[in-house]
Formats: structure tokens, sequence, C-alpha cells
């Protein structure tokens, strides 16, 4: 059952080959339906292998396969080999199950774009890869699935490459992530210089070797890798312009899957994390700041994607939380429950602007659940699940990251639970402006010329706000003469249907009730050891900690309600412009860019080029002229002359001879 | 009665000496053409007589050799020579420096 886990990466592989080669022919939705079933297959097979690992006894739940040898140069071997463990295999599975769904909707979202099949073509190069990155038993195989994700993002969040904004926020996710990726290399060499391997396999049995300090500093090297493409401060910059590419993309890379490839890196090297603490505590801190961060822009964003990108930015930091304070499990549990709901917001999000013509500023929504039933119930249930209210899945995972949070230091557990204010707040802001309240979306139509729907898109006053809109080729939406919502076609509801029970019932996965029923700590506790944290908090505490979460969480509803339902707050006052502007990091980050950047860059350029590496080049030539005309003198065209020269160099020849035998 | 070998080593230094002093002070590229013919032919004396001396045939076949040399040398110093008394009228060392650097 495990020898067929090649089928996984190989069934999108052929999906991406399929329609490079036949994709055109194919058109809107067949290439759509094509690669959707193929990703479908993916995740049969990632069940049937995951059902083949189950019935293994727990210690013995590891499978190497090896299909070829990849790179050879002299003792060094990169091997194409996938590695089955509950870590992989369950990634695998969230993976390959959030993307079918999200390639189902991606078929009614984009139906009408011209490069329909170019979009599936991306889509499936993206799972492959992701699917690489996971299932790899080497350093070199995960950083080519990590550098396969890196690109299909840059190709698919510039995919309406027509317009500026979405080709700069290409860029811009291209650039940063290469910082965070240089990280990564450098950690991979300082392990091959010290173990000579990069097998994981090898590389963990040999991890007591390594002196304290080099396993902190492989660990801290691969945790910039993490922060880049996991969107962490300070790297998390690329991640709220990433919502310029189309919301499906947006709901699979930026959400569901590859931003949690940095989460699952650290899982997989637990084994060096536990050898090198200090990382940890690094990593932690790391979180428990992004996570806050994060939040607090969150609360003053007008743009419907934007907060939710921002709350991706805040979650990832929840499970980088988690990950410092050793609490491997619950990390994965958030990253599996975030996946459901996160998508299932992004989805919903899209079903929204489907709906509403493209339209992202939420100022102009309101009451949209007497039009968009299907959305506004699952957008409901994806909000109470990210807020953390009883029973539904986000509650249970944050919750256990909070305690462990508490293990490792209350100061920690105190931005956490704020965070969880403030995340009750923002994602209660969002659906009380967006489904309930007045609606505020006729007024805004009215406003434009009510018979010119169809350029509604290009004359949106939003997109002066940086609030760019979102038109993909979907202009027989625009051709209504009357400006009404309309709820969104089969194939995006069925996956908002779908997500929306699983955010609902996810916590089941792991519920902290007593042993029997912790299934995902089961099954992945063998695989960590004694890597994993043990909860030492009492029941009695951990109690308290439940009881003031969950106070926070509904203080952070309740605020919501009074500003943005009741009124009776206003809402200026809680949105700062410092906060509507991100604090002006990406200001900050231009101004350092522009100003001693570009001075930086044109000293090198007009100083150390001209004068240094120019200097040594011509001082070369030069030396090697002067010398020439020096020397050529001797050479003055007398044979006598040479003749002399050679009868005194035949004397001295003699002479010494002569002298030294006598 | 044989002559003795030294004699002819010296007469072949004399005969070297003269050659290479004649290279050294004659102008005309004839005349130190020759002189490098016999610097040439003293050599090929020292070898002949080494080889009797020590009664080794090496010597003689490295005459040989310098024989052939010397003829490929003569064909294209002379070459030389005429093409330049077709140019100017006398052919004096000191006049010609057309590789001068």
């Amino acid at each position: 059952m495990l020898d067929i886990v090649w089928l996984l990466p190989a069934l999108p592989l052929l999906g991406f080959g399929l329609l490079l080669l036949v994709g055109r022919r194919l058109g809107d939705p067949r290439a759509g339906w094509l690669a959707t079933t193929l990703v479908a297959g993916s995740f049969a097979v990632a069940a049937v292998v995951c059902a083949g690992l189950y019935l293994r006894s727990p210690h013995d739940r590891v499978f190497v396969q090896t299909l070829f040898d990849w790179i050879p140069v002299g003792g060094l071997h990169i091997p194409v080999a996938f590695r089955v463990d509950q870590l992989s295999i369950t990634m695998a599975l969230f993976v390959t199950g959030v993307s079918t769904l999200i390639h189902l909707y991606s078929i009614g979202y984009m139906h009408g774009d011209d490069r329909f099949p170019t979009f599936f073509v991306y889509l499936n190069l993206f799972v492959f890869s992701m699917l690489m990155l996971v299932l790899a038993d080497n350093f070199v195989l995960t950083f080519l699935g990590w550098e396969g994700v890196g690109a299909c993002s840059y190709f698919l969040i510039s995919f309406w490459f027509e317009r500026n904004t979405a080709a700069v926020a290409g860029k811009k996710a291209f650039v940063t992530n290469r910082v965070g990726d240089f990280g990564f290399l450098l950690g991979m060499f300082l392990i091959f210089a010290h173990l000579g391997s990069l097998d994981y396999g090898t590389v963990f049995g040999h991890v007591s070797s390594l002196s304290t300090s080099t396993a902190t500093a492989i660990g801290l090297l691969l945790f910039l890798g993490a922060v880049g493409k996991s969107a962490q401060l300070p790297l998390y910059i690329w991640l709220p312009d990433a919502m310029e590419g189309p919301t499906p993309v947006s709901a699979l890379i930026h959400a569901a899957t590859m931003v949690t490839a940095g989460v699952f890196l650290m899982a997989r090297i637990h084994p060096i994390l536990f050898h090198g603490p200090d990382t940890l505590t690094v990593i932690a801190v790391i979180g428990a700041a992004t996570d806050f961060y994060a939040a607090t822009i969150a609360c003053a964003q007008n743009d419907i994607k934007k907060v939710l990108a921002y709350s991706t930015i805040s979650q990832l930091g929840y499970m980088f939380l988690a990950i410092g304070s050793g609490a491997y499990v619950a990390a994965i549990f958030h990253m599996i429950t975030h996946a459901f709901f996160k998508a299932l917001l992004f989805l919903g999000a899209g079903s929204v602007m489907h709906g509403m013509h493209d339209e992202q500023d939420m100022k102009k929504m309101g009451a949209l659940r007497k039009w968009m039933p299907i959305t506004a119930g699952t957008f409901i249930v994806a909000w109470l699940a990210i807020a953390g209210v009883p029973p539904f899945s986000g509650f249970w995972s944050k919750d256990e990251i909070l305690i462990n949070a508490w293990d490792k230091s209350a100061v920690l557990w105190a931005v956490g639970a704020i965070t969880a204010l403030l995340t009750a707040y923002y994602m209660s802001r969002q659906v009380f402006m967006v489904f309930f309240g007045n609606a505020r979306w006729q007024e805004a139509a009215d406003a434009k010329e009510p018979q010119e729907a169809e350029a509604q898109a290009e004359h949106e006053p939003a997109a002066a706000e940086g609030t760019a809109d979102e038109h993909g080729g979907k202009d027989e939406h625009g051709a209504h003469g009357d400006f009404r919502p309309h709820e969104s076609p089969w194939t995006m509801a069925l996956p908002l249907v779908a997500l929306a029970g699983l955010s609902a019932v996810g916590g089941a996965l792991n519920l902290p009730i007593n042993k029997s029923t912790e299934f995902l700590t089961k099954w992945l506790e063998p695989l960590f050891g004694s890597s994993l944290h043990e909860v030492t908090a009492s029941t009695g505490t951990k109690w308290l900690l439940f009881a003031v979460t969950l106070v926070l969480v509904l203080i952070g509803i309740g605020l919501a309600r009074a500003v943005y339902l009741a009124h009776r707050i206003p809402e200026d006052d809680l949105e700062p412009s410092v906060l509507r502007h991100a604090w002006y990091f990406d200001a900050f980050i231009s101004a350092l860019v522009d100003g001693p950047g570009r001075l930086l860059g044109a000293w090198t350029a007009y100083v150390f080029d001209l004068k240094v590496i120019d200097g040594a080049v011509n001082g070369v030539a030069t030396l090697v002229r002067d010398t020439g005309g020096t020397v050529r003198r001797i050479q003055t065209g007398f044979v006598r002359n040479y003749a002399l020269a050679i009868a005194a160099g035949a004397l001295a020849l003699f002479a010494f001879v002569v002298f030294r035998t006598a | 009665m044989t002559v003795p070998g030294a004699w002819y080593l010296t007469l072949a230094a004399f005969l070297f000496v003269i050659g290479a002093v004649g290279l050294l002070v004659r102008r005309n590229v004839l005349v130190m053409f020759m002189c490098v013919e016999l610097m040439l032919n003293a050599v090929n004396l020292t070898f002949v007589t080494f080889a009797r001396m020590l009664d080794d045939i090496g010597g003689q076949v490295i005459v040989f050799f310098v024989l052939v040399v010397a003829a490929a040398e003569v064909v294209v110093g002379l070459g030389i020579i005429v093409a330049i008394f077709r140019r100017r009228a006398g052919a004096t060392a000191d006049d010609i420096s057309l590789l001068k650097g």
C-alpha cells in the first residue's frame, strides 16, 4: 500500500504536463476538470498511504521510497526519495484535500478568464511542488519543492500581470522570499559541512555529534528560511500584497498550504531544534510578536482580503509560538484547522467579491446575508472557528497552543491571549461590516453611473485607496443593468459547504477530554518523541486559562458589535491611521532601501566598482605595458648586439663551470 | 705515429675562437655567416675527436645532424642575404635593424 506514494506528486505533475500540452485545446472548463480530477486522485492516494501507515505498529511508521539518484557528485548522492511518516502524510492529506476543493472552486471563479487553462497549469505545478516539499527525504529535495512553490506563487500572484500592482506584488513576494531562501541554503551548507550528508535519516541520527552552538546556528538559519516562506516578522511584507492574485490563489497558497511550509520545516527538523534549544526561544518570541503585530493591523483594514491576509500572518505567528514552546502537535493541529477555516474565509471573500461585481471595500458592503445565504452561513462558521468560540475547530487548537505557551512563559501566553481578543474583534468587525448592518452597496452603486456597470471595475474609486480591484474577464456579470449581489454557482458553493463542515468539527481531531480522544497527539507522538513538550500546568490552571481566553474572545466580539453594529463608538477612533498603514513598516522598508540602500548601491557602482574593481583590472594592464616599454630597449635589432650577448652568456657559463669545479 | 687527440681539440678550440671573434668584430654579413660555419665545424671536429678517443660512435652521429642543420641554415641565411642585396646596395650588419623593439 505504501509503495504507491510516488503517485502522490506524480499525478499533479502529469496534470501539469498534460495541461501544458493540450490545455488550450481543452479550454474552459474542461482543463479545470482535468486538473481537479488529478488532484483529487492525489488525495485518494494520500488517504490510501495514510491508511497503510496506520496499519503499521506506532514505532515502525517510517517508510522511505527511493526512486533514482538525482545528483551524484563524488561522495555526495542526492536521491529522489520520499519519506512517508506521520508528519509528511498528515501534511500531504490536508494539502491535497484543501487543494482539491480550491481547484473545484476555481472552475467557477475563473470561468470566462482568457487564460483559464494556464491558471490550472500553475495550480497543478504548485500542488506538485508542495508535495515534493512535504514528502522529500532530504534537504535538497525539500528545497526543490520550496523553490517550486515560491516560483508558482510568483506566477499566480502576478497572474493578471496586465495590472501593474499585480506584477509588482509578484516581484515583491519573489524578492522577499529570496532573503529567507538564503538562510535555508546556508543552513543546508552548515549541515553538510558538519555531517557530510543531507538525508533526513542520517542527519537526525547524528544530531548529537553536533555542538550545541552549531545546532543553534543551523536552527536559526533554517528558521530564517521559514520566516520568509511563512511570512513572519520582519519578512511578512510580501503576503498582504500577494492578495493581488486571484482569490483562489490567496486561499490555496497564502492561507492554507504554502505559508505552512515554514511551520512544517520547523517540525521536520525538531531533533536539531531540540539539540540547540536557544532557537526555540527565538522562534517563540518571533511567533508571539508577529501574532500580536499582524492582529493589530488587521483591526484597521477595509479591504476584505487584506484583513484575511493579516489574519493569516497572525495565525502563522500562533503556530510558531507553538513550535517555540515545543508543542509541535499543537502547531500541526492549528495548521490543519487554520487550513480549513482560512481557506473557507478566503473562498467566502471570493464569493462575496464575485457576487458584488469585484467590490473589495468592506465599507461598501453590508447586509449581504440576505442575498448570499450560503456564503454568509459558511463565512459565519469560519468566523466562529477563527475567533475561537467553542466548539468550533479554532478554539481547540488555539487553546492548546496557549496552554503550551503558558508553560514556556507567562508573557508569551499573555501576548497570545491578547491576540485572541484582537482576532475575535477584527473577524467580528469583518463579518458585521460585510453580512450584517445596513446595505451600503446600493448608495455606492448609485454614486456611479448605474447604466455603465460594465466599466465599474475600472472606475472603482476604491482603487485609489490601495485596495486594488479584481477583475478577471468576468464581464458578463457586469452586463446586468441593476446592481444586485447574487449567490455563486454550485462549483463555488460546494467547497464552501465542505470546508464549513470541516471548520466546525475539525477540533474533533484532538479533543483534550482524555488521552483516547487526542487522536492527533497519539498519531504524531512517536514521531516527535522527547522533543515534544509535556504540558505541566495543572488541570485547574488549564481551566482558568481556558476561561480567561474565552472571556477575552467574548469581549472582542462584544466590542466589535458595539462599534460596527450598534454604532455606539465612532469607528474612526478604533482605526488609527498608524494601524491602517500597517505601522508604516512598508514605508520604512521603502525609505530604507531608497535612502541608505540606494546610497550604498551608488557607492558600489560609482566608487567601489570604478576604483577598486576596474582599478585592479586596469592596473594589471598598465603594469604589463610599462614593463614592456622599459624592457623593449634591449631588443635593438642589431645582429651583432645579440651575438655579443650570446658570447657573454657563453663565457659566463664557461666561467661558472670552470670555477665551480676548481 | 698517430696525432694525439689533444691536438685536434686545441685546433678545434682555435677555430671556434676565430669564428666567435670574427662574428663579433666583422660587419659584413657574408663574412659573419662564414664565421658561424667555422664555429659549427669546430664543434664538429670536437665531436669526431671525442668519438675516436672514447670509442663511441655517438659523436659521429651528432656530426651528421649538425651538418644537416647547417645545410638548412645556410639555405635560409643565404636566402635572407640575397633578399637584402636586392633591396639595398651593401650588406653591413650595423645598417640593418628592422626588428628593433
